[in-house]
């Protein structure tokens, strides 16, 4: 810890609290992993870390390096970009080969087929 | 007296981010399903992220942050080829 000192009192006291709030999300989404019972309420919780948890870290991230350079550092807008545009594929491509994996094996617990126009 | 309330808050946050990180890896390896491992495994991927991050805070270095943009590509990469492959058997068609 050699930078902290360098930097401004008000720049040390949002990064610690972004930091700190992005940690307990992330962590509250991961506690949730463990406590949901079934797949499907399971798939949810992480979302809170990948949202919330992510942009909080990336807040702080921003503060202190801005604060460190005295310059505008933006770049931590391409994680955020990338990780909000990739998280709901990868969770709905999860969800839907869970759906079909379950309903091959007639898994009591989710519904069958949606019905469709052409049904009768 | 900031400069140790940041010093607090970056090993607050990192315990936080590794318990996270052992949750992940717990449903990681118990996780009763295969969808379930991959859930843990994304997870971790993302915590992982996160904890480079706060590192990267704490260094004051922002290679850090190269790492951290590889890894959130290469989990999307992981968690997409995995449910393709729960879903059809095979990852390239």
């Amino acid at each position: 810890m050699t930078h902290a000192a360098e930097l401004p009192g008000w720049a040390a006291l949002l990064t610690a609290l972004f930091l700190l709030l992005g940690a307990a999300l992330a962590f509250t989404g991961s506690v949730g992993l463990l406590r949901f019972r079934t797949f499907y309420e399971r798939v949810h919780a992480p979302t809170l870390g990948t949202t919330l948890g992510l942009g909080c870290v990336l807040i702080a991230s921003m503060i202190a390096f801005s604060a460190l350079q005295s310059r505008p550092v933006l770049h931590e807008v391409l994680i955020a970009i990338c990780v909000t545009v990739t998280t709901p594929i990868t969770l709905m491509l999860l969800t839907r080969a869970a759906l079909y994996r379950d309903r091959r094996e007639g898994s009591d617990y989710v519904p069958t087929r949606a019905p469709r126009p052409n049904d009768h | 007296m900031t400069a140790a309330l940041l010093t607090w808050a970056i090993f607050v946050a990192q315990f936080l981010l590794g318990l996270a990180m052992a949750c992940a890896t717990f449903r990681l390896i118990r996780g009763p399903r295969a969808q379930d491992r991959v859930l843990g495994l994304d997870t971790l991927y993302l915590n992982a992220m996160l904890l480079l991050l706060t590192f990267g805070i704490r260094s004051g270095s922002t290679l850090y942050f190269e790492a951290a943009l590889v890894m959130a590509l290469l989990g999307f990469v992981a968690t997409a080829a995995l449910a393709k492959f729960l879903m059809r058997g095979e990852v390239i068609e």
